[in-house]
């Protein structure tokens, strides 16, 4: 190999690797890849992008309907208050005549649109990601919440992944079934997958919060 | 169509229906019960509401299909419950009822929260009575009622 083939090879190497950590940071799954390359903890810049992405997610109104500032739930695409005069309850989970159960069962009902899964509640007040007026808190005041184990049940980086990976009603946001007129619910912006990789990218990476208000 | 074996007012009952059959369409139509009423068929009125496995239910949008083994309690089997008579009672001591369509319904969901909460406050009321509409407007009269219920069922645990 001439000395000058060998330097351009060498080039184009570190063009794909620079690629490959460029497409990681801005794609959650790509950016575990290429850390597991490496076999080194991602970035702080590759997990503040990963946690855009979770951000992105936490955000879509599968999740944030139920992770209000309200003493009620929230529903449908554009955020509106609950039907039915539905309140929170004490535990997030309604009060006796009108609990979160009276309707949604452990599974989608989708020939009547009622969404179900196991255990359907609200997020605690503590991991609110909307403000008193309903505004969609920012991408740091999230995290900053999500990090915090005095709001968040004590959850590491671990168990966040976790928690994004298995909790049934985390699951359900990726399959949120069909309207009562039968359309399909919108999804997320992520598939599940998607945001788990991310969600492990993001506690590799240290769980970084992006900076400011 | 499937069959299910169901548990309704403590008899074993059977049906042979389509999976996605309300819960609601089952009592009325298969099983002649009709006690319980269709007022919305959203889970928007409570006119509907029965106790599944203790819990009060809308049972026009529960299809039958996630039932399962859960016991059904409806407005028949009150007259036998020591909560439901004593509700009972008080509705007929209040006069509750004006055109009494969307009764069945109040009437199960003021039992469960009686029996989940014995001594509820206005509040607790409001909320929990809060998805049950009347469009007779007996609003005042079904409160005064719960509450002369539970003094009452208060007196017959102190006796």
């Amino acid at each position: 190999m001439s000395t000058s083939l060998g330097r351009t090879l060498q080039a184009a190497s570190l063009a794909l690797i620079a690629c490959g950590v460029w497409a990681g940071a801005s794609s959650p799954s790509s950016a575990r890849e290429a850390a597991g390359r490496v076999s080194a903890a991602p970035s702080s810049a590759m997990g503040l992008a990963a946690w855009q992405q979770v951000y992105s997610v936490l955000i879509s109104p599968r999740c944030i309907n139920c992770h209000t500032a309200t003493g009620y739930p929230q529903q449908g695409d554009d955020r509106h208050r609950h039907f039915a005069n539905v309140v929170r309850g004490p535990e997030g989970k309604g009060v006796p005549a009108l609990q979160c159960v009276t309707c949604h069962q452990e599974s989608n009902a989708d020939s009547t649109g009622v969404p179900g899964g196991r255990g359907w509640h609200l997020a605690p007040l503590s991991m609110r990601w909307q403000d008193p007026s309903e505004k969609v808190m920012s991408s740091a005041e999230v995290c900053r919440a999500v990090t915090d184990r005095s709001k968040n049940h004590n959850l590491d980086g671990p168990g966040l992944v976790k928690h994004h990976e298995e909790e049934p009603l985390v699951r359900w946001a990726f399959q949120p079934g069909r309207r009562i007129d039968g359309t399909p619910r919108t999804l997320p912006p992520l598939t599940h997958d998607e945001f788990v990789a991310a969600t492990r990218t993001w506690a590799e990476a240290g769980m970084p919060c992006p900076r400011g208000r | 169509m499937a069959t299910y074996r169901l548990t309704v007012n403590g008899q074993p009952r059977e049906v042979t229906v389509d999976p996605s059959t309300p819960l609601l369409w089952v009592l009325r139509e298969e099983l002649k019960m009709t006690g319980t009423k269709y007022g919305c068929g959203i889970a928007a009125c409570g006119a509907c509401t029965v106790h599944l496995d203790g819990i009060a239910t809308r049972s026009c949008v529960v299809p039958v299909s996630l039932v399962a083994a859960r016991p059904i309690i409806t407005i028949e089997a009150m007259a036998e419950d020591p909560v439901g008579h004593a509700v009972q009672d008080a509705w007929v001591e209040h006069d509750v009822v004006q055109c009494g369509y969307c009764q069945s319904g109040q009437i199960m969901s003021a039992v469960a929260l009686l029996k989940a909460m014995p001594k509820p406050t206005r509040t607790d009321i409001q909320e929990s009575m809060g998805g049950n509409l009347c469009r007779c407007a007996t609003y005042v009269r079904i409160r005064e009622a719960i509450e002369s219920a539970s003094q009452q069922l208060g007196k017959e645990v102190r006796r």
